[in-house]
């Protein structure tokens, strides 16, 4: 399987994903943000990081750059998109994802692991893992708080496009075990057609159980599938 | 411009001092040139006042590349592998400005690590506040911790250690020490020494601004009642930008085009000019003009002095300046021929067309004073406390306040705002002895940690400098690592007062004799004076940032139990010194007596044991004791592991609270198997080690028979609230 790693200046969880994808057996490209076509895909993926600092809203500039034409224009084709942390808050900014990521509640960052349940497996990303599972995933972000209108909230319970929730160590989703605010815990959401996926976790820092866990490989293998 | 003594003052300069530039340069400086002067002679940049002591410090070691005096220290971990590592202080401007303050803090010692070819790959901190109670404490906490993690998360380095401590001594004056540890190729290091005449002297990375300027001369003296007005000499951070200039430096390190780079820290362009200079002893021509701006008509001495972050001066060779260019363009970043090196020996500036300053390199860098000032010993404080005269406490209650105290709780509050994880290396976070970094790609690793004790150099600096390093080795040795090397950030109060001149020459001393008998040197540090208001001076500061080798990764050990029945026991001889404690601060408020002793050879033969132990695989958890003593390293020990423990209470010593609390250094606590107890008491008997059995691993309580019974849970709820409610 092909996959694309779209580097930003700011980007600073590129190397990671890349090395996960390789690990992972996926044939991986770097592209560089001011490049202006993309070689053929089946995968690609934003990383996380700060781009261009993240100094006005997180992920507006890089949402307007050259590369993301070409991400859209792949997206509309059905390829697979997966947007990690500053990824999945750039892809809102592009609109191919709705909604918005807002400040965390603590108006903190949050770096830790998190207990987070697979709420929904039947699509591309996540068929290898088991429906409601409980993963062990870090977060890392200052703007994770997920929040959308309630119409949007409503489609996305409904369409089973919410794969990601964020829950106790039992799997029990409350406020308590919201890491930063996010509408009905939501950790990561899908579009329509399931080929676009924004997660706030990290799944390529859990691909290793020398450094944390393996509960992140699978969200790559599904696609493998 | 006259130059009169009140512009001499105000640029921190003693007239003694300007009768010396005055001889130098055979005439009266102008205002530039005296800026200049005021910039490389101030304590931060010269050492004046430590040089002579620093000297004697061990620096050299089969394992040393590069000692002191670059950018930062290298040290060799095999397979043509280095590692490149320094702390530094930013403690004045983290007091006036703690978010700026703190985040260039970390920008500055990150540029000095990739300066040197390396690529960052963990951030440690240590840093100290005033007391709780203290009005400006919990700004200055909110602001110091958001700007370590606003820099450090921002340009994805992972802050994976540290130390967060609270002592009313830095109630005006906080310390925030940040450390940044790389990894480069051995045969790949660069340096600052200028070679050849004639070559482009290139600026890169941002543009000049009228921040920071004077923040070196800020930074060496004390502070009064009108420091907040020092606002404007504090820098502000761009860690983007650094992200951009790291990468940029990086992939133009990947050929031969680099003569030589220095980063611009304190005193900007006018230090890192002279300091390549002054290595390579040739001159250096600048031309002010070319100096990228940010604002508008900023003058020559505003160019010199301004301490804009993310900056870096580079020597090029010949012939390289069109690719060079191509990178930094890549990357958006300013790239400018500013001038070039010479064989005239001097600093020579040019603006408009006209020579408007010109200074002898020496007399800015190898004939800057030095001063031997007066020190004074302190004695060794006497024995008065005496626990059997103190009120009574029970042992639970004495666990649970220390537990809870601003200095013992948990600091995943702290933590939990740093990214632990990016680059995706992190072995081991932080909250064990030491953290550990795996280098990427390999099967090996190094383990770093940051250490301090403040209390025990206050009562007793040179017994302290050794304690120090001391507890950096062991916390090295705690989690399976190898110790290599150290960096330290001295920081102390006014150098001009003997009494703290001889609290750091005795703290140095420690340091020495200790790191000399560990064979375990010195290869990069930063010394930071004037540390005070109003004449009251902080506690002698030295922190040390150690670096250990792990060679296979999986030799890591942690200090978390691991099953039901294993035996614990104490390794290293308790004597029950209470004097110095957190017990007995924290409990009956009694700061006093002689800080505990250090024995050296009981330390590194201990050590070395636990190390052999740890290779043999014959043990399953280790942690070392340190503050709070025995009771408060098995109470971690239980934390996150899901055990608790059954101890056994002592045979024949007089007093609980002296066997459990004493602070007698050398000693180890380790998680065994049970059926290993008689082989592993055998290798301690063949060796002399001091060894007791304290109890066994149970389900669910910490415990301690006839005494105390608290479930683990309620240990580790009552160790995570201080910072929740604060």
């Amino acid at each position: 399987m092909n996959s694309s790693v779209i580097v930003f200046p700011g980007s600073n969880c590129d190397r990671d994903v890349a090395v996960a994808l390789e690990k992972l057996q996926f044939k991986n490209k770097m592209i560089w943000h001011k490049d202006s076509s993309l070689p053929k895909s089946d995968l690609i993926v934003i990383p996380g990081g700060f781009s261009y600092g993240d100094y006005l809203r997180s992920g507006a500039i890089a949402g307007k750059s050259n590369i993301l034409n070409e991400v859209i224009k792949a997206a509309n084709d059905g390829c697979l998109i997966l947007g990690i942390c500053n990824g999945f808050q750039i892809l809102t900014e592009t609109g191919l994802l709705r909604g918005v990521l807002l400040r965390n509640k603590n108006l903190k960052f949050i770096g830790k692991d998190v207990n987070v349940k697979t709420i929904d497996i039947e699509n591309k990303f996540c068929n290898k893992y088991k429906k409601n599972q409980v993963l062990k995933l870090n977060i890392a972000h200052n703007e994770g708080n997920y929040f959308t209108d309630k119409e949007h909230l409503k489609e996305l319970e409904d369409k089973n496009l919410i794969p990601f929730k964020y829950c106790d160590e039992k799997g029990n989703i409350n406020e308590e075990n919201n890491p930063n605010g996010s509408l009905n815990n939501i950790a990561g959401i899908f579009n329509d057609k399931k080929n676009i996926l924004g997660i706030m976790p990290h799944p390529e820092r859990m691909v290793d159980q020398n450094i944390s866990n393996n509960d992140g490989i699978n969200l790559f293998t599904s696609l493998l599938n | 411009m006259i130059i009169t003594s009140t512009i001499v003052e105000k640029h921190g300069l003693k007239s003694e001092e300007y009768t010396k530039i005055k001889e130098l340069l055979g005439r009266e400086p102008n205002l530039l040139e005296l800026g200049i002067f005021s910039a490389m002679w101030n304590e931060h940049c010269s050492y004046k006042s430590s040089k002579i002591h620093l000297k004697n410090l061990p620096t050299r070691g089969k394992q040393v590349i590069q000692g002191p005096g670059e950018n930062a220290g290298v040290i060799d971990i095999g397979d043509g592998d280095a590692i490149v590592f320094k702390i530094e202080s930013h403690n004045h401007p983290s007091y006036i400005e703690p978010y700026q303050g703190a985040a260039t803090g970390v920008g500055g010692i990150l540029r000095d690590v990739f300066t040197m070819g390396a690529r960052p790959i963990a951030l440690l901190n240590s840093i100290h506040f005033g007391s709780p109670d203290h009005p400006k404490t919990k700004n200055l906490l909110n602001g110091v911790i958001s700007g370590i993690g606003g820099y450090g998360n921002c340009i994805g380095i992972p802050t994976v250690a540290g130390e967060t401590k609270f002592n009313s001594t830095y109630n005006e004056n906080i310390l925030v020490n940040a450390m940044a540890v790389g990894h480069a190729k051995k045969n790949k290091i660069f340096y600052s020494k200028a070679k050849g005449i004639n070559k482009s002297v290139v600026y890169v990375g941002s543009k000049t601004g009228r921040d920071g300027i004077h923040g070196a001369s800020m930074a060496s003296a004390e502070f009064d009642e009108n420091s907040e007005d020092k606002r404007p000499t504090v820098q502000v951070g761009d860690p983007f930008t650094e992200k951009l200039l790291m990468e940029a430096c990086l992939e133009l390190m990947k050929d031969n085009s680099i003569i030589s780079i220095q980063d611009m820290g304190a005193a900007g362009l006018t230090s890192s000019s002279v300091e390549m200079a002054s290595k390579g002893d040739l001159g250096i021509e600048l031309h002010l003009d070319k100096v990228p701006c940010r604002e508008d008509n900023m003058t020559p001495y505003e160019m010199m002095l301004s301490e804009s972050q993310e900056r870096m001066l580079i020597i090029l060779e010949d012939g390289n300046e069109k690719r060079a260019k191509k990178i930094f363009d890549k990357w958006d970043l300013d790239f400018v021929v500013i001038g070039k090196t010479t064989d005239t020996n001097n600093l020579t500036l040019k603006f408009k067309n006209k020579i408007i300053g010109e200074i002898q390199i020496d007399a800015l860098a190898a004939k800057a004073p030095v001063y031997e000032r007066k020190w004074t010993k302190t004695k060794l404080p006497k024995k008065n406390t005496q626990i059997k005269d103190l009120k009574k406490i029970k042992l639970e209650d004495a666990l649970l306040k220390i537990l809870s105290s601003p200095n013992q709780s948990n600091k995943n509050w702290v933590t939990d705002q740093f990214d632990q994880m990016v680059m995706a290396d992190t072995v081991q976070r932080s909250g064990s002895d030491s953290a550990i970094i795996r280098i990427h790609k390999k099967e090996k690793a190094i383990a770093v940690t940051v250490d301090s004790s403040a209390n025990y150099c206050k009562a007793h600096p040179y017994t302290g400098g050794k304690q120090i390093v001391c507890e950096s080795w062991r916390n090295l040795i705690s989690v399976g690592a190898k110790p290599i090397a150290i960096t330290n950030c001295l920081n102390f109060g006014n150098p001009e007062d003997s009494k703290i001149m001889g609290e750091f020459a005795e703290c140095v001393l420690g340091i020495k004799e200790a790191c000399e008998f560990l064979d375990y040197p010195v290869v990069s540090g930063n010394v930071s004076l004037y540390n005070g208001t109003n004449k009251k001076s902080i506690h002698p500061t030295p922190v040390i940032g150690g670096v250990g080798l792990i060679t296979n990764i999986n030799n890591k050990i942690n200090q978390y139990l691991k099953k039901e029945g294993n035996i614990i026991l104490q390794i290293g001889k308790n004597f029950g010194q209470l004097h110095q404690s957190v017990f007995l601060e924290e409990i009956y408020s009694i700061i006093d007596g002689p800080p505990p002793e250090i024995n050296l050879s009981n330390e590194k033969n201990n050590g070395l044991i636990i190390s052999k132990l740890i290779n043999d695989k014959l043990v399953s958890s280790v942690h070392d004791i340190s503050s709070g003593g025995m009771i408060l390293a098995l109470a971690e020990m239980t934390f996150k592991s899901g055990y608790g423990i059954k101890i056994n209470k002592p045979k024949n010593l007089s007093n609980l609270m002296e066997y459990y609390f004493s602070e007698d250094q050398g000693r180890y606590l380790i998680e065994i198997e049970a059926s290993h107890l008689n082989k592993i008491l055998k290798i301690l008997n063949e060796n002399n080690i001091f060894s007791e059995l304290i109890g066994t691993v149970q389900k669910n309580y910490f415990e301690i028979l006839g005494e105390l019974k608290i479930s683990i849970n309620d240990l580790y709820k009552v160790n995570n609230t201080w910072y929740n409610n604060y």
